[in-house]
């Protein structure tokens, strides 16, 4: 998998480069809008990450000039402004994803995976499956070992959203953006109660366990590892 | 002598006129008074063109009126000749000759030689010509009992035979009358090209003094004295409202400029803490051991504290974008009960697990305009202040409408917030001392006045027998 990295900061960007690297990409550095628009219109990156402020062609013109030119690789945008209207006016202009300075490293590979799944992910499914859980878009019906399980409203999106990037990170913030719709961290816990009660369902009673914590990071769903041969 | 006495007194004389003339320079190069002198030129020349007409209709109306009266006499006097020739002429001239009418007629009827034979002129008019036409000449006319030279305006008629006929009027009253008139139109345009010039200039004054009251107030808030304002007339014309509006900029700055001072001071007295104790953790961590372990926990721990720090910050961000309304509007037509169904769907399991019961109750309806948002995040710290400090029982969000304020609740059952307090936990930073065990940054409840106000709302702690009630209350929105 191939990322640029669009940032004028040294600083960053090196930590930006160092850090994703170290996760497995290949990753390529442009220093402004100019050059990475360059670079991107090569178009054969998997994803960009994309600082929104930069010298000689800010982020979001950059990114316009993208998308008129046909190239629909996925873009995070990386910004020091973090009021709603703001992330508006960046997924507008093209990005897929937000995400507000400073930001955990964790939260940005999660939401980057998230972006490099999506194309792969066909969006006319109508059943999610992970191991043995199946869950059923059209009838809204969630089943384990065919067994069906009952789960609320809310549950069902929570769920849905972990089986869409099953066998990745999943970050607290994603969930309340995704599953919420709330643009703000609450000071207490309540996502982490949620995914509790949701792991009750679909955990307790079988004896592998689909929906992991990763510590300092968020959830993960993913089926349990074959076992060693 | 020396040269400076030699200088000295030229400099008072000099000075004087130089600013004098500076002054009028300045005043000169204002649109106020090339204004003021446009007016009183217009002025000026419609006063003038108004006295003229007088003058003119004045004097030619009593003109007009001699010329009617000796048309008439000629008129009768050519009667009383058709019907009784000549000697029935000097008949009539001598009748109406005779005695003093008062009304200035004059009569002469004279001989082919210029021998007068009837009329109250002695002779024929020096240097008048004798031939028929129109004339002016003097005569003598007697004031009580003196002897008068007074101008008369008349016609002469040859009459068949060399016999002349010469029909007059003194007009010595006409001619008085028009240089009183003249006398008085005079005095009145001087008089009112004086009112017209004291009214421009007193106009331009007064322009130039409520512009230079603006100017003033300018500078002076450029100066650094944000409080001052432009003064009202209370008239409200262009000027007042001029005025106002700048007043009400100048509002404006000053808030932006407080809430950024007042962000200023928070950062610098409540950041600074943290900040150190953040320093401090990582010397620690670089004076132990190198071995890994102690140095992974220090390194935790200190991320831990800078997400604090960056929570704190965005926080104080916020709430000063809210205070100074730079932030842009976001609001629509919402549904207060959506806001907190949502709100209590997120909070309910973790409500529950915290030994709490979470109710909901909502009238259907209550609408407002506003920003989900932020309507969201304030409920959000409400309930995580209750969540944090009730310790437990129930806990109430309400959504009802009050005498068309739609008001939004969240009461809990712990210790609520003594009287003395519940202006102060508003402020930034401040947290009651029996809280400040708790995690926390002291700003969730700023935050919630911040967006509050944004809605043009009140925000009002309360008793709730026991605990605390929440009170926020908006303008509902007319369905």
């Amino acid at each position: 998998m191939k990322l640029l990295v669009v940032e004028d900061d040294r600083e960053t960007a090196l930590y930006l480069v160092k850090g994703l690297s170290e996760s497995g990409y290949t990753v390529d550095r442009a220093g402004d809008g100019r050059d990475g628009l360059f670079l991107a219109t090569s178009g054969s990156y998997d994803a960009i990450v994309l600082d929104r402020m930069l010298p000689n062609m800010d982020g979001l013109a950059m990114l316009g000039a993208l998308r008129a030119a046909g190239i629909s690789t996925p873009a995070l945008i990386l910004s020091a402004l973090g009021s709603v209207d703001d992330r508006v006016k960046g997924l507008r202009a093209g990005g897929d994803d937000y995400l507000v300075k400073p930001f955990a490293f964790s939260e940005l590979l999660a939401r980057l995976e998230a972006l490099l799944r999506r194309g792969s992910v066909a969006a006319a499914t109508t059943k999610l499956r992970v191991a043995d859980l199946e869950l059923d878009l059209l009838t809204r019906t969630v089943r384990r070992r065919d067994k069906p399980i009952e789960v609320l409203p809310r549950e069902f999106r929570l769920l849905e959203y972990l089986m869409r990037n099953a066998g990745h990170v999943v970050t607290r913030t994603m969930l309340l953006e995704h599953v919420w719709d709330y643009h703000f961290d609450p000071q207490t816990n309540v996502i982490d109660v949620h995914v509790s009660r949701l792991r009750q369902k679909i955990d307790k009673n079988f004896d592998s366990p689909l929906l992991h914590t990763v510590r300092g990071a968020g959830y993960c769903l993913r089926a349990p590892e074959p076992p060693a041969a | 002598m020396t040269a400076e006495k030699l200088l000295l007194p030229a400099q008072g004389p000099w000075t004087i006129p130089r600013r004098v003339f500076g002054n009028a320079q300045r005043l000169l190069r204002t649109h106020a008074f090339r204004l003021a002198a446009l007016y009183f030129l217009v002025f000026a020349a419609s006063v003038l063109g108004v006295l003229l007409f007088v003058y003119w209709t004045s004097a030619d109306f009593v003109e007009r009126q001699t010329e009617a009266t000796l048309d008439a006499e000629i008129t009768g006097l050519a009667e009383q000749y058709a019907q009784r020739g000549l000697s029935g002429l000097a008949q009539i001239v001598a009748a109406r000759s005779a005695g003093d009418r008062g009304d200035g007629m004059l009569y002469l009827v004279t001989d082919p030689s210029g021998r007068p034979l009837a009329g109250n002129i002695a002779a024929w008019p020096e240097g008048v010509p004798a031939r028929a036409g129109r004339l002016s000449f003097t005569t003598a006319a007697r004031v009580k009992d003196r002897v008068e030279t007074h101008p008369a305006q008349g016609a002469s008629f040859i009459i068949p035979g060399g016999y002349r006929l010469l029909v007059g009027r003194d007009i010595s009253d006409a001619t008085a009358f028009r240089d009183r008139v003249k006398i008085t139109l005079l005095w009145a345009g001087l008089i009112a090209l004086g009112i017209g010039l004291l009214g421009g200039t007193a106009m331009s004054r007064n322009l130039l003094r409520r512009v230079e009251q603006v100017n003033r107030t300018s500078e002076r808030v450029m100066a650094g004295n944000l409080s001052d304002r432009v003064p009202l007339d209370g008239t409200s014309d262009e000027f007042d409202q001029l005025a106002a509006n700048l007043n009400r900029m100048l509002d404006q700055i000053e808030r932006l400029m407080t809430a950024m001072r007042e962000v200023t001071d928070d950062v610098a007295h409540d950041l600074k803490t943290p900040l150190s104790r953040l320093r401090v953790r990582l010397e620690l961590a670089l004076l132990g051991p190198a071995d890994g372990s102690g140095q992974t926990e220090a390194i935790r721990s200190a991320i831990d504290e800078a997400d604090r720090l960056l929570a704190t910050f965005n926080a104080l961000l916020s709430i000063a974008e809210l205070e100074s309304g730079t932030r842009r509007d976001e609001s629509e037509a919402l549904d207060l009960s959506e806001v907190a169904r949502s709100a209590a769907e997120l909070y309910e399991p973790v409500a529950e697990e915290k030994g709490f019961v979470l109710f909901l109750a909502t009238e259907p309806g209550v609408r407002i305009r506003g920003s989900r948002h932020l309507l969201s995040q304030a409920l959000a710290n409400l309930l995580d202040n209750a969540l944090k400090y009730a310790g437990g029982g129930e806990i109430q969000i309400r959504v009802l409408r009050d005498e068309g304020r739609a008001a939004l609740e969240v009461a809990d059952r712990g210790q609520g917030i003594p009287e003395a307090d519940r202006e102060t936990v508003f402020d930034r930073f401040v947290r009651l001392e029996r809280s400040r065990s708790t995690p926390g940054n002291g700003l969730g409840l700023s935050l919630v006045r911040a967006v509050v106000r944004r809605h043009r709302g009140t925000v009002e702690l309360a008793d709730n027998w026991p605990g605390l009630r929440v009170r926020l209350e908006f303008p509902e929105l007319a369905t």
